[in-house]
């Protein structure tokens, strides 16, 4: 009743391309970016912001970039968190070595860095495909987490390599306050996840996704094999880059080597066969998914445990969620491999027909 | 001079248990041609599954034959609930879903059978060699050849089997084609559940001999991760890729470990240790550049 | 059902039967469609375009093509027929560069090459479709035809990211160009379609659609009509004499279909074996003992 698109007619190729092409979608969107920009600031609480909004902005982020690179291009790959600590550290050695840098450039350059290491890495995709590509990340995830700890340089001298992140300002504002900070990821995130949208369904994106489909064709077709995948590996890179660089800076403040394992790249990759691979709103919904559900088997297992008379242990939580997530990803690969975006998508089709059932 | 072999000898032997993981692996990918990401769950679910049952009680032999039961099981169930359920999908779906199954693992293994770091008592010493101590002057831990010995034979075993009895061909048919092999009236299921339950117990020799070693602890999951170079070098499909592929990347990552952090200390101070952690996966990827299919792998040829 | 062959008018070009007729019969009262066959009946001998020469191709200890010349006229249409296992597949793969032959030239467009990259035959106007589609199952028909031009996109990555204006208006140039592409083989309905859902004949299709996007000087069709019921096959050749009139594509085709292959190529290649049996007019393959024994059998 309230989601039709009759009377909606495009007359040109380029309202045709929008990315919200029904009216009551760009509705919903407005509404969304004046939630999170205004009304949001304005009512949260700290705890709000600083536990769940910011690193679920930051996963999401995250969560794109590997999407870009494992749903889009279809690179597998283990060594996110890698990524993630190269931005990190990257970042924080341009704002310490070079007096005055605006914040703004940090973080590009905390990308690009990430986006470096991401081709060195990648290069194996040119010539090994599918799970062996998977090892040569790993690769990656434990070689960059070893050099970062071992060289003091980065960590400019610190024992076992921890950072404690500076403060930002941004045209003459201190980041400091939970607001802020979260006002200045959300701005971050936002503009990346359009360029983000804006790639995808350009012409590298499809690039990307003919290398995904069979590659072969694409190259019958005339698309550069190297060039798609070394791209792809460097955008996903970049993007987990300044995920990481925000994780240190925005989020949790100090961080180390350690705190980048191979336990957060198979988080990320969780959000996004649960949110959805190959889908930009997937990469948010799986974030959001992974995010919250440790809180809510938190909140949710002990009175179950107590209803049920069983024993109850801090550890049994960590193993119980453990184990959640590994039956849920089985479960999403069997029931719906293209994950929550897949179950919004059929959602919204149903609304369509709402009130009626077909 | 003989510290070098030392190294050396210490380093074959900790690879051919490096063997014994990746067999795992080679057996469920030969059969079905899955990349069961989830082996070293197993072998740490294995091995959790013994500490666990002795705690209960139960003389450790018991609890061995107790501990295979349960990786039948998780064979079987694995087989039934998982795979059976994602046939048609492509192999980067099932690969997804063994990780998947590798973190249910990981959850389920301390929830039922404790998560204390417990040691395996095999009754066999880390001790050095008494005479080869004495002639050679080199220190060879009995324990280590001990394993290694079980580990080669469980390896030549499977090998033979693969090679010469009826099961064994019926299993590389399968891996060769599903519908052939169904066609060939092969029972695809029971195929299936005895490849697993095979790996379970290869999952159980391994957990076994590694928690004798180390001590039952979530770190023998990362020492199960170890067998992806060893398969990389060996070829996903080859038992005897296994060894070969087991034996280079123990050898190599010991040597590595001992012999390359001195030349960073001199150049840039500081303590370079820990290279073990990355150098098996950093010398499999040079090695794919040159050699994609492995030492004894088949190569993959796209048709158009 | 038999293949009843192609009627043909009085001018010597194929009149349809059926629903394509009307479709024809709009486009003849278009206007200019007349001219347009007698300009394609002009442009029938064309010059050598692709020259083969003595190409051998083996893998491993298989000798999949041995010793095979033969030349393909721009604006004709070339069919190459054989058993199965002959090697046509291969010949196709040769001439895009996908297998390397171990010996012989291939002369395209003057230039000499024997080994080249597929993705430099895209460049130089080589399109193909395949015998397994090989469309992009994740896309829809929209994007799988637009990939087929991708290589005439100038814009690059952060011009994409942006989607500023030089962007913007390159990807609706070819946009446009794809429609017509789409318009030209009626698959309007299908454009947000992903191509898995689509019954095979659509799917061939699209592929097609896919190849002639790129406005190739050459197009290599690999059994496009194979598993179509006689419809779509009318269908299908419609499509590729629409191509070879109206945008005079070189077309070489593999065929199974005895009476496509006669009614509508210009000349024939036989392989046998990996080896060529048979080259010429439809009419002189089809008397050749040779090929008879082979392939054609007694009955035809």
């Amino acid at each position: 009743m309230f989601y039709r698109e009759s009377g909606q007619f495009k007359t040109s190729y380029l309202a045709d391309s929008q990315i919200f092409p029904i009216r009551q979608d760009r509705i919903g969107f407005a509404v969304l970016m004046a939630v999170a920009f205004i009304a949001i600031p304005l009512t949260g609480s700290e705890y709000w912001f600083s536990a769940i909004l910011i690193p679920f902005l930051i996963f999401a982020l995250a969560a794109l970039g590997l999407n870009i690179l494992t749903g889009y291009a279809g690179q597998l790959s283990l060594g996110t968190a890698a990524f993630m600590a190269v931005g990190a550290y990257a970042a924080y050695n341009f704002q310490l070595r070079i007096e005055g840098l605006p914040v703004l450039l940090t973080f590009i350059l905390a990308g690009l860095s990430a986006a470096l290491v991401g081709v060195a890495f990648g290069l194996p995709s040119l010539r090994i495909k599918g799970f062996y590509l998977a090892v040569a990340t790993l690769a990656a995830q434990f070689f960059v987490v070893w050099a970062l700890t071992k060289f003091p340089w980065f960590s400019n001298n610190s024992s076992s390599g921890v950072i404690t992140a500076q403060q930002l300002n941004l045209f003459g504002i201190a980041i400091d306050t939970p607001v802020k900070k979260y006002l200045f990821v959300l701005m971050l995130v936002t503009v990346l996840a359009i360029a983000a949208k804006n790639m995808v369904r350009s012409s590298t994106g499809r690039a990307w996704m003919s290398v995904r489909d069979m590659d072969v064709a694409a190259e019958v077709i005339g698309i550069p094999l190297m060039r798609t995948k070394l791209l792809a590996f460097a955008v996903s890179s970049f993007y987990c880059g300044v995920a990481g660089a925000l994780y240190a800076f925005c989020y949790l403040g100090s961080v180390e080597p350690d705190g980048f394992s191979l336990d957060l790249s198979f988080r990320v990759l969780f959000m996004i066969i649960i949110g959805g691979v190959g889908s930009i709103l997937g990469s948010f919904l799986g974030a959001a998914f992974i995010l919250l559900l440790p809180i809510f088997l938190d909140n949710a297992l002990p009175p179950l445990a107590a209803l049920l008379h069983l024993p109850f242990t801090n550890a049994a939580v960590s193993h119980i969620q453990l184990m959640v997530f590994g039956a849920l990803i089985i479960f999403f690969l069997v029931v719906e491999p293209h994950g929550l975006a897949r179950l919004w998508q059929i959602a919204k089709e149903k609304l369509r027909l709402w009130p009626f059932p077909h | 001079m003989t510290f070098f072999f030392e190294i050396l000898i210490g380093g074959l032997l900790s690879g051919l248990m490096y063997s014994l993981v990746a067999l795992g692996f080679v057996l469920i990918y030969k059969a079905s041609g899955v990349f069961n990401f989830a082996q070293g769950a197993m072998v740490y679910f294995a091995a959790l599954a013994v500490v666990g049952l002795m705690d209960k009680g139960l003389p450790m032999w018991a609890a061995v034959i107790g501990a295979f039961g349960v990786m039948v099981v998780v064979g079987i169930s694995t087989e039934r609930l998982v795979l059976r359920k994602l046939v048609n999908q492509p192999p980067i779906t099932l690969f997804m879903a063994t990780i998947g199954l590798s973190f249910f693992l990981e959850g389920l293994g301390p929830l039922l059978f404790g998560n204390e770091v417990r040691p395996i008592n095999l009754g066999i010493v880390d001790e050095p060699i008494e005479s080869i101590l004495t002639r050679f002057n080199i220190v060879v831990s009995k324990f280590d050849l001990a394993a290694a010995g079980i580990a080669g034979l469980l390896v030549g075993t499977l090998a033979l089997f693969f090679q010469y009895t009826k099961v064994g061909r019926a299993l590389r048919a399968v891996a060769d084609d599903h519908q052939a092999a169904l066609s060939l009236g092969i029972p695809l299921q029971h195929i299936w559940a005895i490849v697993w339950g095979v790996a379970g117990f290869v999952a159980l020799v391994a957990g076994m001999l590694w928690g004798s070693r180390n001590g039952v602890q979530f770190a023998l999951t990362l020492t199960a991760l170890k067998a992806l170079p060893v398969l990389i070098l060996g070829g996903f499909t080859s038992v005897p890729g296994a060894i070969v592929g087991g034996l280079i990347i123990g050898a190599s990552e010991k040597l590595a470990e001992i012999y390359i952090p001195p030349v960073f200390q001199s150049a840039f101070g500081g303590n370079f240790g820990g290279i073990e952690g990355w150098f098996p996966y950093v010398f499999a990827l040079l090695f794919l550049l040159v050699r994609p299919e492995g030492l004894f792998g088949e190569k993959h040829i796209d048709r158009v | 059902m038999a293949w009843k062959g192609v009627e043909r008018g009085g001018d010597g070009q194929p009149v349809w039967s059926g629903a394509s007729a009307v479709a024809g019969a709009a486009a003849e009262l278009q206007g200019g469609v007349q001219a347009e066959h007698a300009q394609a009946q002009a442009r029938q001998a064309g010059e050598v375009i692709l020259d083969l020469q003595h190409i051998s191709l083996s893998f491993g200890g298989v000798k999949a093509l041995t010793d095979i010349s033969f030349d393909v006229r721009e604006h004709e249409i070339r069919a190459i027929i054989g058993p199965n296992g002959a090697g046509k597949s291969s010949m196709l793969n040769v001439i895009n560069g996908v297998y390397h032959p171990q010996q012989g030239r291939i002369v395209f467009r003057g230039e000499e090459r024997r080994k080249m990259h597929p993705t430099a035959a895209a460049r130089q106007g080589i399109a193909r479709t395949f015998q397994n589609i090989a469309l992009f199952k994740g896309m829809t028909v929209l994007d799988n035809i637009m990939t087929g031009r991708n290589t005439r996109f100038r814009s690059g990555l952060l011009a994409n990211a942006l989607w500023w204006g030089p962007a913007r208006n390159e990807e609706m140039r070819h946009r446009q160009k794809v429609e017509e592409v789409i318009d030209f083989l009626e698959i309007q309905a299908i454009r947000k379609t992903p191509v898995g859902r689509l019954p095979y004949g659509l799917q061939k299709r699209v592929e097609l659609a896919r190849a002639l996007a790129a406005e190739p000087s050459m197009l290599l069709l690999d059994e496009p009509m194979a598993g179509m019921n006689v419809e779509e096959k009318q269908d299908m050749c419609r499509f590729i004499l629409d191509v070879n009139h109206q945008f005079g594509t070189t077309i070489v085709l593999i065929e199974h279909d005895m009476g496509v292959v006669m009614d509508i190529s210009d000349r024939v290649v036989v392989l046998d074996y990996g080896k060529k049996i048979g080259d010429g007019t439809p009419e002189a393959v089809k008397a050749n003992p040779d090929v008879i024994r082979a392939y054609l059998g007694a009955g035809h």
